[in-house]
Parts: structure tokens; C-alpha cells; sequence
């Protein structure tokens, strides 16, 4: 013991305030959480308002200026003000502050203004747990891909902005390969809860009624330009895979709304009303199953005619596959179609009615036409003829920027534009048919598709939609009859491409000269269909499928959670034990002179705590004189290997430790 | 009986003799075997679990599946921290280093040593004991690291070590672990020096009746405070004039037959109570020193004969210290 003088002064300790978290956030933390903000907002960018996109850029560079220059954070009240205006700019900006996007949009506000709010940890916390949050709202708007990687970057940044809160002392580096080693743990546990985690499927309360705003598709009403407008899209409407090779381009017919009132300009869906019939089974049905893209309508898409429904959808009437509610997210199910049957034979008087309703004053051309066809044809079937005959005789042209047309608009068309996109000529048919009395209605949805040969999926964009029609005729009921086909024939055997003149402007990839392109497009929706059908799609459908396929025979969400319980007490145990373990291998050298010192101290010849390895042997020695030669080796080599010089080679000390390693495993007490 | 067994104080120290796993003091060194490590969440953790929930709400009313692999990579990430915490923790080896003595009011500081016995660093573990702070500290890989743990100090005598707990809450800041340590380990706390003191009782009373005013005049001995009767020419006039504010300064000289500087407990005013006592004897223990002088120090029961230096110091410091205390 040594007292100085000294002694009256305070022992100089390393001891800092009581209270762990309170110290403010030290620059490094700063600048942290900053790029996080900016890592969780980037992506979110597209999908806000500009003007907010704009403030929380002007804050983070405010934020990112007054760390440079270490000028203290404004008064908290100019936050406050800063976050009441945003909140009323949403309010503005969105007509509610209820809903997705004013939510995400809140959201987004409060952490750009948070950063200026950052005084201690638990505020930073608060800015780490919004950006979790908001990481998770980017998926209202996008799934994809790349929304997935951006997804893991994000939260690798964040997560090591919650590293260097916890230790600000953390070197960059060493942060984000600590966060990378948490989240890589995290992983098997990701994958586990992801395949079995019993899924329930949403939503669990009413949806705000934005929450599938901007999904496309056919609507229920057909004018001029409305499906031609869809055309220029070459997005997805729904993907198609057979169980046996496609059939043949001019039959895919796949049925949507089926549109039977016309007021002049639109045609509109009919009377509703459950079908009494499926369609008979005249030929070899076609099963295929079908993933159709959230399009925020009831319809589903099926071959013309469906005779075998999914569950939750129903025929109405006019053969149509509805669900029971809206398509609000990607859905996969599985049809059955018979390709030529003969449906509606026994059709009721009221829906014959509807089919040949017309308004009274339009298109007097028209009807004039109807007549005259009326009065040249002995029976239905040749008024139907020569009506396509005419199509296929004049000088028809097929195109997607039709001429606008005025109030007797299939007059106009058939008599002096004779330009228009398929609703022109479904529309002008079924109004000729009609007036001639011939039962007739318009049929939309889509023709035709493009098989990935990737992947073997049959792909339909929205830029296949088209209009059809369907005429009755007794004892033969509905038929078919598609005038484009006599128009354009190339449409309905080929595809658009082939059927629009190259003057047209067509979407990029549809060209045919750009072939080398469309391969990698092909590759790339092949990736994006496996994507949507195994990890978006991944429901409790495919869940029971994966359990079924390990051995359960009737899997539920009880097997599920066990399943997910146990496995997930094993990933975690298991970790344990590796934890617990690695001690061990710490140190070799360490763990045989342990084990030496255990041998020994069975025979209560433990090594005392104050004792180094040479008064340790000397007293073993002294104990256990006829061991002296072991014992001293032993001794000798521990020291050289723990004292000596450095070893130059890693032979020469793994040499010297194997040999410690055998002595003392030869030892015996 | 009941009650008294339910008593919340009996019940904490209950659970902290089950949490040690041995009847404190415990033996050296202390080996944090994962048994006596506890884990529960911070309350940023429970914040953090009841985001992941209504994530996961969102993510299924929603129908976003990747809501899902980001609730559950997150909820992995929460699993992942409590080992990663737990570990930070488990297996650590505790072993008892110094404890310098302290006057009583200043901060005890008790060592501690943490070794590591692993390949992986150990990061932010925080130790304290009573009343004191928190210390930080890390360990490197395969390392040792000494620690001084403060604990305030208001009595002179022994003061063992309370209960310390050590945690941590590396590397994520949502889970806790912890566990308790109570080594035996203790700090002599020195008297308080007394603040206002009269000068060094030189020349001052001699009670065996030798040497009235023993003091040679051979040797240059050193400088006390002017007291009204020394000797003018004795007075440190040079010094003095250097520096006018201070106090007259006395030289005194030690000779052949000079008599060393006695510290007597019953030369003190028979009113004045022990505690004042050892306060004013510390303080003129540590001035002789200070000045350089050989002094001893007479008390009822013992006697240190002059001497001067540090383990002279620190053994009457010590008596005074322990001074009516078994």
C-alpha cells in the first residue's frame, strides 16, 4: 500500500454521469440518423406529393448544414410550426388526413422534422422506429424486385444507425458489418416465419378508400377509345399456365364483362343474374391456372366457356367468372374452359330482350344498312355474313388513333371515317345486328397473349385487350363473331404489332425489330413471375402445399404454428449453443493447460490461483517425484508456447501444440 | 411469519442471494456461467415489439407480403439481439485488483478486473455499485481490462464492496443483460482531514516533562505557521516578503538533540470527541508529512514512534481510521 500526498486529491475515475442515455447525441450519431432519413425517404419519393418531396430534401440539407457548421438546432417551436403547416399542407394536398397516403405522408413529414428534434437517444430511437415504418409503407406502392433489395440496404442502414446510437464509439466499418452479422442471423428466422408463420389473409377492417387507387384494366363500359387508350400499355394483366401445350392463338378468347346496354355513345353491363347452365362439355376441357394482376374489379378472366369455376367466383348470366369482391391484390386461381361449346340455346326471353335493345333516334345510316341486309338474306346466319363481308370488302382500316367521331358515331365509322380500333367494329356490328334483329352484345376482355419461353408462362398485357361480339342464333345460341378478324386478321392469329401499320405508335417492345430486347424482357418478367408467384403470392394456399409436401397430411394453422414454434426454439437453441460454444476455441493453448491442470487436481493438486507454470511444476514435481520427467516436459513446452518468443511459422506451433496436446493426454494422474 | 417471508425488501434480498448463486462474499475469480446472466427487454425493445405488431397488422390488412419478410427479418433481428447481448455477458471472468484508501467523502474506487477469454471483443458493458456511477467499459479479444468502480464515502473504517451489477445492452439497445457480483473486496476510508486546524503542535506541550523546548538550532528543519511566542528571528522573513499575502511562516531546525514532533491524543482538549480528534490528528499527521518532518503519533492504546514516510503514514492513518471500530 502507498499513500502519497497526492492522496488528498480524488482518485482521477473513469466514471460518467449516472444516468446511461442521457448524454446528447454526439456528431457521428448525427450524421447517422440523417442518412438513414435519406435512405428510407429516397425510395419513397416517387409516390408523395412534390412539394413534400421537396421540404424533406430542403431539411435534411438544413439538417446536414447546421451539423457541418455545429449551429445549434432551431427553437422547438419553429419545429412545431414547421410540422402543424406540413400536417395542414397534407390535409390540403389530400382532402383528408384518414387514409394510405396522407398517412405515409404524415409520416414521412414528422421524420424529416424529427431530425431537427434529436437531442437525446430516445428521440433518435423514435426517428429509427418511423423509419421502419417507412420502410413498410413503400410496399403500398411497390413489391418488386428492387423494391426487395432496396428493402434490405434500407434496413441494413438503419440498423446500424441503432448500432451507433447504442455505441457511438463504433467505427463506421465495424457498424455496418456488425448490423450486417445481426441482420444475417436474423435471416434463418426471417425464412421460417416467412414460409410457416400462419398466414391470415386481409384485410382485417375496412380499407380507406384510396387503398387501390391506380389499377388499371377494363372497365365496365366500353366507348370509342377506351380500349384503345389501354393498348399502349404493355403491363400485365394477368399471366395464364396450362397444363398441357397452349391452344392456338385466334382461341384465346379470354371473357370479360360482357356488355349488353347501349345508350348511343357507351355500352354498359347488362341485367345480372346467376347462370342455371355451365357449358357442356363438347370437346376436351383446358385446364390452366391463372395469376391475375389487382385490376380493383370483380371480373375474372377465363377461356371462353368456363365449365369449371375457383371457389368464391360465380357464372352470372352471360358466362362471365365473377368474384365476390373486387380484385384488390395479385390473385391465382384455377380454371377450366371448354373452347368450343355451344352455350345459351335455351335462352330466356328477357335476356334476348336486352340483346336487342337500341336507342331510337341515333344512327339512321346504320339502321338504313340493317334493312337493306334484312331484306337481301333468307335467315339470321346470312345477315350476320354479309355484314362481315361488307368489313372485309371496303376499305376498312384497322388502327389505334381512330379519328374522333361525333354524336351518330357508328354511322360516322362505318360510312365515312372507316378507321377504329376493335370497340369500333364490335360496337358498329352488334347496333347493325340489333337493328336487323339479330340478339347480339359486345364482348370485352383479352385475345391472345405471348408465351414466355423462359418460363412457359402464357403472358396477356393490357395491350391484348379487346372487344368482341356475340350473336344469337336459334338452335345454335351464342356464337362468336369477332369482326376485327375480318378486318385485321393478323390481330387475332399474330398480335397487335402485326395488325397496327408501322406508322402507329405502338409500345416500345412490341416492335418487332427489337428482338434481342424482348429476349431480356422475357428473362426479366420470367424473374418477376417466379417472384410474384413464390414470394408474393406466398399464401396459406402455398403454405399448405409446402406442409403437405413434408409429410403432413392434413396441414392447419395449429401445425402451422407448431411447426413455426419448433422450429424456431431449435434455430434458436442451436444459436445458443454456438454462442456458448465459441468460448472453447478461443484459446487452445489455454483449454490443454485447463485440461492438464483438471487431471491434476483430482488428486488435489490444483494449480493455486497466485501460482505461474514453473512454481506450479516445481511443487507437482515435489509432490509427485516419479512423474518429474512428464511433468517438467509438459511445463516447458506450455511455457515456451505461452511465454517464448513469437514462432515464426504456424507448423512449428501447431507442431507444438499437438505435442503438448498428446503429452498431456498420455498423462495420467 | 408469512408476512415477514413476503416482505418486498426480504423478497429483493432473496432474489439477489439465489441471482449470486453463492452466499456473498463470493470467491474470486467470478465466472459469469450463462445461469446467473438474465436477459429482458429495454423499453426500446418493448417500443420495438410493439411496432413489429402493428407492422405486422398493417402488413396483412394490406395483403404485403414483403410487410411480412420485413416484420419477420425484423423480429429475427430482435432475436438476434438478445443473443447477441446475452453474449456480450456470458462467460465473463471477474478477478478483484486494488483498492487505494480514500478520506472519507471522496469516492471510494474499487479495481475490478474483466478478462475476456474469447476470440470476440466485448463492447459497453457498464458496471456500478450503490450509490456510485455507472462505468464503461470494452474488453478486446482475448483481453483484460481494469476497471476502477467509484462508490461515495461518508464514514471513516472499512467499506466492502456492495453488490455490483454489471450490464449491458450492446449491441442494439433492446435487450438488457445483466447479472449481479459481490467479491470480496473492501476500502479502508481514512478519517477526514479537519479543515480548520491549528498549526502543528511544535514545541507544544510535552507531557513526560523532558526538553521543554528541545529544539536545536543546528539544523534547518522546515517551515510552520507563525504562532504569537516563536522567536522573531526565527521568523521566514525572505519567504515572507516573496509572498505578502500569506501567512508568517516560522522556521524550526532539527538538531542532534533535537526531539521529533509527537501527535498526542491526550494532549487534545479533554471536551473535544473523538471524531474531532482523529480529524485533527490526521490532519497534522498529513501537514508533517507534507513539511517533511519525522513525527509520531501517541494514542490511548498505541504508539507509532517517529518516523516519516509513506508506509509510516499509511499505518497511523489506518489506526486512526479503525480507531474505536473492532
Amino acid at each position: 500500500m502507498r499513500i502519497s500526498i497526492a492522496a488528498l486529491k480524488p482518485w482521477p475515475c473513469m466514471a460518467k454521469p449516472r444516468k446511461p442515455g442521457a448524454p446528447p447525441l454526439t456528431q457521428g450519431q448525427t450524421v447517422w440518423l440523417a442518412a438513414s432519413a435519406c435512405g428510407v425517404l429516397v425510395p419513397l419519393a416517387p409516390y408523395l406529393p412534390l412539394w413534400l418531396d421537396a421540404l424533406c430534401a430542403v431539411a435534411i440539407l438544413w439538417r446536414g448544414w447546421l451539423l457541418w457548421r455545429r449551429v445549434p438546432l432551431p427553437p422547438r417551436w419553429l419545429v412545431n410550426l414547421m410540422a402543424v403547416v406540413g400536417a395542414i399542407g397534407v390535409a390540403i394536398h389530400f382532402r383528408t388526413l384518414l387514409g394510405k397516403d396522407p398517412g405515409v405522408a404524415l409520416l414521412t413529414l414528422f421524420l424529416a422534422l424529427k431530425l431537427f428534434e434529436t437531442r437525446s437517444a430516445r428521440d433518435a430511437f423514435a426517428v429509427v422506429l418511423l423509419g421502419f415504418f417507412l420502410i413498410l409503407s413503400q410496399f403500398f406502392y411497390t413489391q418488386s424486385m428492387v423494391t426487395a433489395v432496396a428493402m434490405v440496404a434500407t434496413t441494413l442502414l438503419v440498423t446500424t444507425t441503432l448500432a451507433v446510437l447504442q455505441r457511438s464509439s463504433t467505427p463506421p466499418l465495424q457498424a455496418v458489418r456488425l448490423a450486417g452479422s445481426m441482420l444475417l442471423q436474423a435471416l434463418p428466422f426471417m425464412l421460417l416465419l416467412f414460409l410457416f408463420f400462419p398466414r391470415v389473409s386481409g384485410p382485417l377492417w375496412g380499407l380507406p378508400a384510396d387503398a387501390y387507387s391506380g389499377l388499371s384494366g377494363l372497365s365496365d363500359t366500353m366507348s370509342p377509345g377506351s380500349i384503345s387508350r389501354l393498348s399502349l400499355s404493355d403491363a400485365i394483366a394477368f399471366r395464364a399456365r396450362f397444363t398441357e401445350p397452349p391452344p392456338d392463338q385466334v382461341q384465346l378468347y379470354w371473357r370479360g364483362p360482357v356488355l349488353t346496354r347501349y345508350d348511343g355513345r357507351s355500352w354498359r353491363l347488362g341485367l345480372s343474374g346467376l347462370a342455371s347452365e355451365a357449358a357442356a362439355q363438347m370437346a376436351q376441357p383446358v385446364d390452366y391456372e391463372i395469376t391475375l394482376e389487382p385490376h380493383n374489379q370483380p371480373w375474372l378472366f377465363a377461356l371462353d366457356h368456363p365449365s369449371r369455376l375457383p371457389p368464391n367466383a360465380v357464372l352470372t348470366k352471360n358466362f362471365q367468372v365473377v368474384a365476390k369482391r373486387p380484385v384488390r391484390s395479385r390473385l391465382r386461381y384455377a380454371m377450366q374452359s371448354v373452347l368450343d361449346a355451344h352455350v345459351g340455346r335455351n335462352e330466356s326471353a328477357d335476356a334476348l330482350g336486352e340483346a336487342l335493345q337500341l336507342p331510337a333516334d341515333f344512327n339512321p345510316r346504320a339502321r338504313a344498312l340493317a334493312a337493306s341486309l334484312r331484306a337481301v338474306s333468307r335467315n339470321d346466319a346470312e345477315v350476320v355474313a354479309r355484314m362481315l363481308a361488307r368489313f372485309r370488302k371496303e376499305t376498312f382500316v384497322y388502327t389505334l388513333s381512330p379519328p374522333l367521331l361525333g354524336r351518330d358515331s357508328v354511322d360516322e365509322f362505318l360510312f365515312d371515317t372507316r378507321r377504329g380500333f376493335c370497340e369500333h367494329y364490335a360496337s358498329a356490328f352488334v347496333f347493325v345486328m340489333r337493328a336487323a334483329g339479330i340478339p347480339a352484345r359486345v364482348v370485352t376482355g383479352y385475345q391472345g397473349g405471348e408465351v414466355n419461353p423462359v418460363d412457359g408462362y402464357l403472358l396477356v398485357r393490357q395491350l391484348d385487350a379487346h372487344a368482341w361480339t356475340e350473336i344469337w342464333l336459334p338452335q345454335r345460341g351464342w356464337q362468336r363473331v369477332d369482326p376485327t378478324a375480318e378486318i385485321a386478321p393478323n390481330r387475332v392469329e399474330q398480335n397487335l404489332a402485326a395488325a397496327i401499320p408501322q406508322s402507329d405508335a405502338l409500345p416500345l417492345m412490341t416492335r418487332p425489330e427489337l428482338n434481342w430486347l424482348r429476349q431480356l424482357r422475357y428473362r426479366w418478367e420470367a424473374a418477376s413471375n417466379a417472384w410474384n408467384q413464390w414470394v408474393l403470392g406466398y399464401d396459406e394456399q402455398r403454405q399448405y402445399a409446402l406442409l403437405r409436401l413434408l409429410g403432413i397430411p392434413s396441414p392447419d394453422w395449429r401445425a402451422l404454428g407448431a411447426l413455426t414454434a419448433t422450429a424456431g426454439g431449435v434455430l434458436m437453441l442451436a444459436l445458443t449453443a454456438w454462442t456458448l460454444h465459441q468460448r472453447r476455441r478461443a484459446d487452445p493453448l489455454h483449454a490443454l493447460w485447463q485440461r492438464f491442470e483438471r487431471k491434476l487436481a483430482k488428486r488435489g493438486l490444483g494449480r493455486a490461483m497466485w501460482e505461474g507454470p514453473a512454481d506450479y511444476a516445481a511443487r507437482l514435481v515435489r509432490a509427485l517425484p516419479r512423474r518429474e520427467a512428464e511433468i517438467a516436459s509438459i511445463c516447458t513446452i506450455y511455457q515456451a508456447a505461452r511465454y517464448g518468443k513469437l514462432i515464426e511459422s504456424a507448423v512449428t506451433r501447431r507442431q507444438q501444440l499437438s505435442e503438448l496436446k498428446r503429452r498431456i493426454a498420455a498423462f495420467t494422474s | 411469519m408469512l408476512g415477514q417471508y413476503l416482505n418486498p425488501e426480504a423478497m429483493r434480498q432473496r432474489f439477489y442471494l439465489w441471482a449470486l448463486r453463492s452466499r456473498p462474499p463470493e470467491p474470486v475469480p467470478i465466472f459469469f456461467s450463462q445461469r446467473r446472466v438474465y436477459v429482458l427487454p429495454t423499453r426500446a425493445g418493448l417500443v420495438f415489439g410493439l411496432a413489429l405488431i402493428v407492422m405486422m397488422l398493417g402488413a396483412i390488412n394490406y395483403t404485403l407480403s414483403l410487410g411480412h419478410a420485413l416484420v419477420f427479418l425484423l423480429a429475427g433481428l430482435g432475436i438476434a439481439t438478445i443473443l447477441a447481448t446475452f453474449r456480450n455477458l456470458v462467460h465473463l471472468r471477474v478477478t478483484t485488483g486494488r483498492c487505494e484508501p480514500v478520506f472519507a467523502g471522496e469516492a471510494a474506487c474499487f479495481g475490478l478486473i474483466l478478462h475476456n477469454v474469447r476470440a470476440a471483443g466485448r463492447y459497453d458493458l457498464r458496471l456500478h455499485a450503490g450509490e456510485g456511477d455507472w462505468v464503461h467499459c470494452d474488453i478486446p479479444a482475448n483481453a483484460s481490462v481494469a476497471i476502477k468502480l467509484p462508490l461515495p464515502t461518508q464514514r471513516r473504517g472499512w467499506l466492502e464492496l456492495p453488490r455490483v451489477t454489471i450490464e449491458t445492452r450492446w449491441p442494439l439497445g433492446l435487450v438488457r443483460t445483466w447479472g449481479y457480483l459481490q467479491p470480496a473486496l473492501r476500502c479502508l476510508v481514512y478519517p477526514t482531514p479537519a479543515h480548520a486546524a491549528p498549526p502543528l503542535p511544535i514545541g507544544s506541550g510535552d507531557h513526560h516533562g523532558r526538553h521543554r523546548q528541545g529544539r536545536g538550532s543546528d539544523d534547518f528543519a522546515g517551515l510552520r505557521r507563525h504562532q504569537t511566542g516563536d522567536a522573531l528571528h526565527h521568523v521566514a522573513w525572505k519567504s515572507a516578503a516573496r509572498q505578502p499575502d500569506a501567512d508568517l511562516q516560522t522556521k524550526y531546525f532539527a538538531g542532534e538533540n533535537s526531539e521529533a514532533l509527537w501527535l498526542d491524543w491526550a494532549e487534545l482538549p479533554p471536551t473535544m470527541d473523538t471524531e474531532t480528534r482523529l480529524a485533527l490528528l490526521v490532519h497534522w499527521a498529513l501537514e508533517a508529512e507534507r513539511a517533511g518532518l519525522a513525527w509520531g503519533l501517541r494514542l490511548p492504546q498505541r504508539e507509532f514512534s517517529p518516523d516519516r514516510g509513506d508506509a509510516h503514514l499509511h499505518r497511523c492513518l489506518e489506526t486512526l481510521a479503525l480507531y474505536g471500530q473492532a
